[in-house]
Formats: C-alpha cells, sequence, structure tokens
C-alpha cells in the first residue's frame, strides 16, 4: 500500500488527526491525539508490507502521561572511564542471554541493568512458556527464530542448570463441524512454520490424557514441542554463567543518555558514570525505542502492551499436566487474548495473560478486570481452574513495534549499536537462537572496527545450579545436609526451602541480597502464605550474611524498605 | 519399615504417638498423650516451643484455663514446664517432608540439622496451627510495594526481631491479630490511621475493640475495604473503598489515604495440606478435618486439634481440643464405629465436632459453634432423633465469639440414631 492510500486510511481514524509519512525506510505518523487506542490503530495501519520499512510513532498523545523511566537511587562513580568492547543494555531474557553467548570471546563486557535485580521487567512478568511456532506470519523474524530457539532449549537448560519441561500445548474445540477447517490449517501451517510434529487429537484422546479439561472439547490441535520453563530463573542463569566467564554485570545502572559522534556512540552517561564502549547492544525491551533514539537511531517505536498472569496454589497443580487453551472461530474481531492455562515447572498453575494496550511502559500495577476477563475465559478450557485457588498475580508489559515482529539488526544511522528490539512473544523462546545471531554480529562489528576478537579459551557452558533438597531422594538429601546442616533448616514452609539454599543464593556469581532476590533464585515466599512466615527469617538471614542491620534489608530497590529500625525495647536491647 | 533414625533427640524408631506442631494445641496433646500411657514424639519445626503464643506479647491468655491474664510465652511456659515432667521426646528444627499411611499406623520423614529419618507411629495428631490470608487472596490491586504486611508477620517483626515495621499505617480487617496490632504498633510510636472492616461488624473480640482501638482512639471503619496499593518501592498509599452488601466494591466512594503501610487481618486459614496428603476429608465450613468428639479425623488414627481443626479466638480452647486428641490419640486403638453426624441449621456457622461415635458408652461431648450472624435473644436446641437433649438461652451470640457446650449423652440418647441435630433461633441484628 501506498503512502497516499495509507493516509486515505488514517483520514477515517479519530476524525482525521492523524498524518502520515515516509523516509528513510520509515512511516512516520504524527498529530495530536487524547484517544490511545486511535493512535494505535493509525500506526497499526500505517505498517508496511516490506520488512524494512517500520512505523514511528511521533503522534503527542494529549489523554494521559507516561510516567518519566524509573531510574535507581543510587548515584556513584563506580563505572566511571570504563571502555568495554561491547556494552549490553538490559538485564532481561535478551541482554542476559547475548552476554553468555558473547563470553565466548575474550572480550571486555559490560552488561547494565536499570533495576535491582534481573528479569525485572517482561522477562519476569510472563507466563514461561516455550512455544512450538505455530501461527507466526510467513517470512517473520519471530517465525525464524522460533523454531531455532525451541530446539535449543533442551540443551541450553541442561547446560545452565535449569529445568525444562516439553510438556506439549492443547488447543480445544467445542464446535465439532471445524474439524475439516482446522485440519487443513494444522497441514498449512505446517507447511509454513515446518512445525511437523504437530497434530489433530481426538476428544477422546485428549480427554485421556487431560481429563479436566473442558469435557466440551471435540477435538484439539496439540503440539508436542511446547514446553515451559521458569523465565526469570533462566534470565538469571544465563547471567550467571555469563559472569562465571568474564562479563560483568552492573545493576542498578540506567543508561541516562549518550553521545553520538560521527555516526558512532562515543560516550554512554549512566549514574554510576560515563562508560566509553566500542560497541553497544540494545537489549532495553520497552525502552529499547528511547534507546534507539539516544544513539541517533530510532527507525521504530515500541507502543507497550500489559498483561496479567494469576498463579494457583500447588494444589490445584494436579488438575492439569500441559499448556492448554480454547479456540472458538467467531466474528468478533476485537483482539481478546485470554492467554492459557500452564503448568509450570514449579508445579502450580498460571492462568494468562491477557492483552491490553498502554501508554505507560513501566506500570504494572494489577487490575482486577484484567483476572476477571482472562478466568472467564479460561474457564471455558478447564472449570478446575477457581479465583479462589490464587495465590498471587502479576502484570508485565511487552514491548511489541507495530510491525509486531523483533527487530535484530545493526544501527541503521549509527555505526556501532546492534539492535534486540520488539521482543515479545514468542521472545522466550526465541532468546537463545537470537544470541548466537547478536553474538556474530557483534564479532563481525568489532572485527570490523580493528579489533581482533579471540576465543576465550576457559569458557564454560555449564553453571552448576543451587541444589533444590525438595526434589533430592531421602538418602541424597541426608548426605547433602550432613556436608551442610543448613540444607537441613526449613526456613520457607510452603516451598520446603532450607536455609543452606538461601545462603547459597546469597554466595551466587550476581548476589542480590534483597528478599525478591532471594525469592527468585530459591523460592522463600513464592508459596501459599506469600512469605507471612518465613519472610521475617529471610530478612534476618541476609542481614547475618551481609553484615548490615535488619533495617537495612530491601525488598527490592534501595527505596523499598521493610523495615524502620529498632523498637522502643529493640532498641533498648541493643544498648 | 522405618529406616534407622539418626537424630540424637529421637531415640526410637516407632512412637505410640506423633504430634506434628509444638504450639499450644500440639503441647497440650503431647503432655495428655504421655499422661495416658503412650510414647510420644512432639515435632517442632522452629528453634523453639509455643508456636504463635511465642510472638503475642500481650496478656489476656489462660484466662478460662489459669483464671489470669498470662501473655503468651507465659501462657506456653506453663505448657513446656509441664512436659518436662513427662517422658515426651523433644525435636526442635525438625519438618515434617512427608507422611504415608501404614498397615499398622504411619510412617514420617523428618528433615532437621542431623538429616533425613523416617520414625513410625499407631497414631498421628496435626496440630498445624493456621496460615494468615494474604493481601491477593483478598484481591488487593496494584503495585507491589513492600510496606504491606499481614499482622502476625508484623507481629513478628516488632515483638521477635524488635523492629519497627511502619510508622504510619492502615489496617485491613478487624480480626483480633489486627486489633492487637494496632495497639502494638501505636505503643511502638506509629500512627495507626484506622482499621478498615469489610463486613458490617467487627470480626475481632469484643475485648479487644475496647483495650486496643477506642482505648488509643483509633477509628473503626465498617463496611469499608482497601481495593488498591500505591507506591513502585516501599507503600506511599491505599485507596480505601466503601462496600455493599455483598461486600463489593462500591464505585466512586474511592478515597485516597497517605500511609506506608498497610497490615492486614483478614482471616485464618486452617494449614491442613499434610492433613490432605494423607486422605484426611476436610470440613468445608470450618476448612478443617471432619471429625468425630475424640477430634479424629476421617483417616482412623489422625487427629486433630487446635487452629489446624478450626479457628480459635482463645487459646485455652485451643489446649482444651489438644488435650482431648492427645488422650484419644494414646488410647487409639483400631475398631470400626458407626457414627451419628452432627448437622447444624443455616443461622449456625459450625459445629465441632461433625460427628459423635456411637460405641454403646455414656459420655460427655465438648461442642464449638458460632452463629453465622449477630442474633439477639436466641435459642439453641439440641436433639439427638426426636428426643430434645439441651435447650440453651442465649441473650446473644455473635460470630467472632465462639460458644463451647457439653453434653452429656447417655448410651441410650445414641441408639439407633442417625444425626444430632443443632437449631438455633433468634432475632437477627
Amino acid at each position: 500500500m501506498n503512502i497516499k492510500s495509507v493516509q486515505k486510511k488514517l483520514d477515517k481514524i479519530d476524525g482525521g488527526s492523524f498524518k502520515v509519512s515516509e523516509a528513510d525506510n520509515m512511516r512516520i505518523v504524527t498529530g495530536t491525539s487524547g484517544d490511545w487506542n486511535a493512535i494505535i490503530s493509525a500506526c497499526q495501519a500505517a505498517v508496511s508490507s516490506d520488512k524494512n520499512i517500520h512505523v514511528v510513532n511521533k503522534v503527542k498523545f494529549t489523554g494521559g502521561q507516561d510516567a518519566p523511566m524509573r531510574v535507581p537511587e543510587i548515584c556513584d562513580n563506580s563505572l566511571e572511564g570504563e571502555e568495554p568492547d561491547v556494552l549490553i543494555i538490559g538485564g532481561g531474557i535478551s541482554g542476559a542471554s547475548i552476554a553468555r553467548e558473547m563470553s565466548k570471546h575474550k572480550l571486555n563486557i559490560l552488561l547494565v541493568e536499570k533495576e535491582s535485580d534481573l528479569a525485572m521487567q517482561a522477562s519476569g512478568r510472563n507466563d514461561g512458556e516455550v512455544h512450538p511456532g505455530v501461527d507466526l506470519s510467513k517470512g517473520s523474524l519471530k517465525q525464524h527464530y522460533v523454531l531455532l530457539g525451541n530446539r535449543m532449549y533442551g540443551d541450553v537448560c541442561r547446560d545452565l542448570g535449569v529445568p525444562f519441561e516439553r510438556c506439549g500445548q492443547y488447543v480445544g474445540f467445542t464446535q465439532k463441524s471445524l474439524k475439516p477447517v482446522i485440519a487443513a490449517y494444522v497441514l498449512m501451517r505446517k507447511n509454513i512454520d515446518g512445525v511437523k510434529d504437530t497434530v489433530l487429537l481426538s476428544g477422546e484422546e485428549l480427554h485421556k490424557r487431560e481429563p479436566n479439561l473442558n469435557k466440551d472439547f471435540k477435538f484439539a490441535i496439540y503440539n508436542p514441542s511446547a514446553g515451559c520453563v521458569c523465565p526469570y530463573g533462566l534470565t538469571i542463569a544465563y547471567a550467571e554463567n555469563a559472569v562465571q566467564n568474564g562479563v560483568r554485570v552492573s545493576l542498578n545502572t540506567a543508561v541516562l543518555g549518550m553521545k553520538v559522534k560521527s555516526e558512532k556512540i562515543t560516550e554512554v552517561v549512566t549514574n554510576r558514570g560515563t562508560v566509553y564502549p566500542k560497541i553497544v547492544i540494545n537489549a532495553a525491551g520497552v525502552f529499547a525505542d528511547n534507546i534507539a533514539e539516544m544513539a541517533h537511531d530510532m527507525f521504530f517505536s515500541i507502543h507497550p502492551r500489559r498483561g496479567t498472569n494469576s498463579i494457583l496454589d500447588k494444589k490445584a497443580g494436579k488438575y492439569i499436566h500441559c499448556i492448554s487453551s480454547i479456540k472458538k472461530l467467531t466474528n468478533n474481531k476485537s483482539h481478546t487474548k485470554g492467554g492459557g492455562i500452564l503448568h509450570t515447572v514449579h508445579g502450580n498453575l498460571l492462568v494468562g495473560p491477557d492483552a491490553v494496550e498502554t501508554w505507560e511502559k513501566e506500570n504494572v500495577a494489577t487490575n482486577p478486570e484484567s483476572i476477571d476477563n482472562v478466568f472467564n475465559k479460561q474457564r471455558e478450557t478447564s472449570d478446575k481452574i477457581s479465583k479462589r485457588d490464587i495465590i498471587t498475580y502479576f502484570t508485565g508489559v511487552r514491548a511489541p513495534t507495530f510491525e509486531e515482529d523483533f527487530i535484530i539488526e545493526k544501527g541503521r544511522n549509527t555505526a556501532n549499536i546492534i539492535h534486540c528490539a520488539g521482543i515479545q512473544s514468542p521472545g522466550l523462546t526465541t532468546a537463545p537462537a537470537v544470541a548466537l545471531d547478536i553474538e556474530k554480529m557483534a564479532v563481525e562489528m568489532l572485527t570490523g572496527m580493528g579489533i581482533s576478537v579471540r576465543t576465550n579459551t576457559e569458557f564454560n557452558p555449564k553453571r552448576e545450579p543451587i541444589p533444590v533438597l525438595r526434589n533430592m531422594s531421602d538418602e541424597e538429601r541426608s548426605k547433602k545436609i550432613l556436608e551442610n546442616p543448613d540444607y537441613g533448616e526449613i526456613v520457607c514452609r510452603c516451598e520446603e526451602v532450607s536455609k543452606g539454599e538461601i545462603i547459597d543464593a546469597l554466595k551466587s556469581p550476581i548476589c542480590v541480597p534483597t528478599v525478591d532476590g532471594i525469592k527468585k533464585r530459591v523460592r522463600p515466599g513464592m508459596g501459599r502464605c506469600q512469605g507471612g512466615f518465613c519472610s521475617p527469617a529471610v530478612v534476618k538471614i541476609i542481614a547475618e550474611f551481609t553484615g548490615k542491620n535488619l533495617s537495612d534489608v530491601r525488598k527490592s530497590s534501595e527505596s523499598s524498605v521493610i523495615l524502620y529500625g529498632g523498637t522502643k525495647e529493640g532498641e533498648a536491647d541493643e544498648q | 519399615m522405618s529406616s534407622e533414625p539418626n537424630r540424637a533427640n529421637i531415640k526410637k524408631s516407632y512412637y505410640d504417638v506423633i504430634v506434628i506442631g509444638g504450639g499450644p494445641a500440639g503441647l497440650a496433646a503431647a503432655i495428655e498423650a504421655d499422661k495416658n500411657g503412650a510414647s510420644v514424639l512432639l515435632v517442632e519445626r522452629e528453634q523453639r516451643l509455643g508456636g504463635i503464643l511465642k510472638q503475642c506479647i500481650h496478656d489476656g491468655f489462660g484466662l478460662v484455663r489459669f483464671k489470669e491474664k498470662l501473655s503468651g510465652p507465659e501462657y506456653a511456659e506453663r505448657f513446656t514446664d509441664m512436659l518436662k515432667d513427662t517422658d515426651v521426646e523433644i525435636t526442635v528444627l525438625t519438618f515434617v517432608t512427608a507422611a504415608h499411611r501404614t498397615s499398622s499406623g504411619f510412617d514420617i520423614t523428618l528433615v532437621s540439622r542431623d538429616g533425613v529419618c523416617t520414625v513410625s507411629s499407631k497414631s498421628l495428631i496435626l496440630a498445624t496451627g493456621c496460615r494468615e490470608r494474604t493481601a491477593k487472596q483478598v484481591f488487593i490491586h496494584g503495585t507491589r510495594p513492600s510496606g504491606i504486611f499481614t499482622a502476625g508477620t508484623a507481629q513478628n517483626f516488632t515483638n521477635i526481631l524488635g523492629q519497627l515495621p511502619c510508622k504510619k499505617c492502615v489496617i485491613l480487617g478487624s480480626g483480633d491479630i489486627g486489633l492487637i496490632m494496632a495497639r502494638r504498633l501505636t505503643l511502638e510510636g506509629a500512627e495507626v490511621i484506622g482499621v478498615y472492616e469489610a463486613k458490617p461488624t467487627p470480626s475481632g473480640l469484643t475485648r479487644n475493640i475496647h483495650q486496643c482501638l477506642h482505648d488509643f482512639g483509633i477509628p473503626l471503619y465498617l463496611s469499608k475495604t482497601v481495593t488498591r496499593v500505591f507506591g513502585s518501592d516501599r507503600l506511599t498509599a491505599v485507596e480505601i473503598s466503601s462496600v455493599d452488601k455483598n461486600m463489593t466494591p462500591i464505585p466512586g466512594t474511592e478515597e485516597k489515604i497517605e500511609c506506608d503501610g498497610l497490615i492486614l487481618s483478614v482471616g485464618l486459614i486452617p494449614e491442613n495440606e499434610l492433613a490432605e496428603d494423607l486422605g484426611v476429608e476436610i470440613d468445608p465450613k470450618t476448612k478443617g478435618p471432619l471429625c468425630d468428639e475424640n477430634l479424629m479425623t476421617s483417616v482412623p488414627g489422625i487427629f486433630s486439634c487446635g487452629n489446624a481443626l478450626h479457628v480459635n479466638d482463645l487459646v485455652d480452647y485451643v489446649s482444651e481440643s489438644g488435650e482431648t486428641a492427645g488422650k484419644a490419640a494414646a488410647l487409639y486403638s483400631q475398631k470400626n464405629y458407626a457414627y451419628a453426624a452432627v448437622n447444624a441449621n443455616s443461622d449456625i456457622s459450625y459445629v465441632v465436632p461433625e460427628k459423635i461415635t456411637l460405641d454403646g458408652m455414656d459420655k460427655d461431648v465438648i461442642f464449638y459453634f458460632r452463629s453465622r450472624e449477630i442474633m439477639n435473644a436466641c435459642t439453641l436446641t439440641v436433639k439427638a432423633g426426636d428426643k430434645e437433649l439441651l435447650k440453651k438461652k442465649y441473650a446473644f451470640l455473635r460470630p467472632p465469639e465462639m460458644e463451647r457446650l457439653k453434653i452429656r449423652f447417655s448410651a441410650d440418647d445414641l441408639k439407633d440414631i442417625g444425626e444430632i441435630e443443632f437449631l438455633l433461633e433468634g432475632e437477627k441484628v
């Protein structure tokens, strides 16, 4: 569609508030509107069939204001003057996997993450599904990488010591008449996507395998290659392995600005000093377009999209052992994503996510409507799910482009940046494969700059995980406890986490001595009491290990104070 | 069979009775089982016995049993002192990871700093207490800042760790621990803006409303709840909404209150995960095991007591139920009994026990019950078949205040009856 036809379409949206122009492989949408959904519609209408051309949203939105990016309070010079060969911006699954693959080379690599831990945004707030790779558009980067990534999962998770279950995915249909159409569709997708193992299952076979799914399912699509992983667990594991192989990770470090000279980034300003990298890798999630803009290389826009998931008590885990969802073909064209039900690697059920467009990149506050909508839909997948079994819920913000595809390429205007942007579902699945390609691009870029890239001969792809005592046999467990009695002291009763495991997390390669940091690594507080019983004990163990006062232990960020110091008696005791 | 125990303080591989949980229920149960001639092992997961009493430094414990106002630790000490004169073996810092039924009883797997071991028993007493309902379980939405605590957790931070968890807080829920913490935090110099209760009536004991709120000028707001929390690091504010009769928030009534703490006292849930693993049937009304008058569950040989059985408001009754279970577990022998179900009309929220054994003997049975709503001038009638066993008048009944009854059954009363009926009639307020 040429630009004039696009403009005609735009003229019909929101009373003709929008203008589109094309230049340098960009379609720039401008105008003013107070209706965010209209802006999204306009930018979506401007999407080109040429995959090289991206939509850039420059519409002034008057209906609300996004808060400025959260920046850590810490301000020091710990990174001042550093000259890394590679600066990776973002400690999500993309940044962490890239860091690990780059660590195969003898380079000075620095990863910066503005939050107090890794996987704090989308990578820690998704459903953990490893996608089979069906229903992605032909020729998209998503489609290209999803098959590669999916196949790598077994090996990657084994090397990194992360639990991964190829539990399979079922998409159930209640309308029997659809079977021939769906059979044809599955056949077509096999040819388009190359997912050769997809099959149609009869209702009888489905109910034999998963007796608690909707009894009215007449048949189902079954994707045996689908699986699930702990998304933050994998991110942390990737980053830890990177650190073991020489990468440095600086948390609480936000990129605030850049200096670009002769189409090259020369300086990157952070709250912990200015660094002078040879090349920059942009893996900044929802802020990837802001980073691109700082680098004078903004040729795409991110439009945040929220998704909310609920976690159900492990007691509900017994009902469903796979990933499952319901598919209905209706005339309702509205984008009503309602996710599915997933049996997590930890034995809970996860229900969600939904999909809601938003202008707020970091607003992860939950809303009751999201949970109700998802439950209303997923009760048709299985009537065993109940809101009464919910132990927690969380919202994440996806980082799609208007093309709804990834951007994995070198800078267009700036020579020493590589973008890993627009990463949304199935970005967790694709990460292992994408990281390999970015590694190649980065090595090529460095070599082109006259830097010799040598192999890191000490590279070890294996990461030794923290032992999980609750999964051991009694004999194995006893043996471990004899070696270290702390493994025999249970701190978190719901998840059966021992003091020894908590101390292991404190000794891990990327120590995050906060209640949430420990929770993400070894799970105290993840269970049904949500830390009610164990949080005082965890705070105490962290304080003892780090030599800090109890009141200096944080939930996550520096400002997330838990305790305000001694009580009157407590103080008297201390004196 | 059981493997050789490797703990210094677990001397044997078999006990008549194993008690899981060393809080007030477990302590009483262990002592009573010992008195009745059983060999007893008491398993406690924390370093010290006493359970949640350890952090209850306020007084008011033991009024029924000792006619004295004791603090929680003092009350616990009465029992730990008694324990010294028994042969009960105690293992602390020990966690039960699995329990299985065997042909002769139970195998329990224990994890401690000494390793893993399995011990066997004839009978098992589950005195596992209860846990607190969390913010997400009452569907509070918004961000995930620090500064949101259940009342028990706040109490642990304050009284055990000696640390102040907030400076200016809102308390949601008028359960007893919430009221106690309103006073406790005020005494520590924190500002308690108010106690908000979604129900139209308070959930805690009347004496606590007076002693913890009125005496300190802390306001109590009824039919209001917290719907949202704010703050990306530490809590900065909460949103309060009025609720309708179904406790659903009414749109347009939202009010934002700045505070750095939200303390939740929104209900206790009996901890029965181990019981469920063992196949014990749970009463949906009490959320505890369905029991007979000996507090034996649906699984022969497994007994339940204290807050795991049903949430009590007085520790005295927790101890009493522990004693009932302890004695019965010691005397337990595998026999099959017929039962008469205990049924109640809809104005009663629950009755414990839920069934009575028909063993052809005269007996005294202790019942605990709560009314569903506040009622005035009410009459409780207890019938066995057509025979009226008891008629009792109450000036008023309140759901937060559990009632206790002792009823004498003659062997004759229980002959050929299918059920025992509890009928409550009176004016609803």
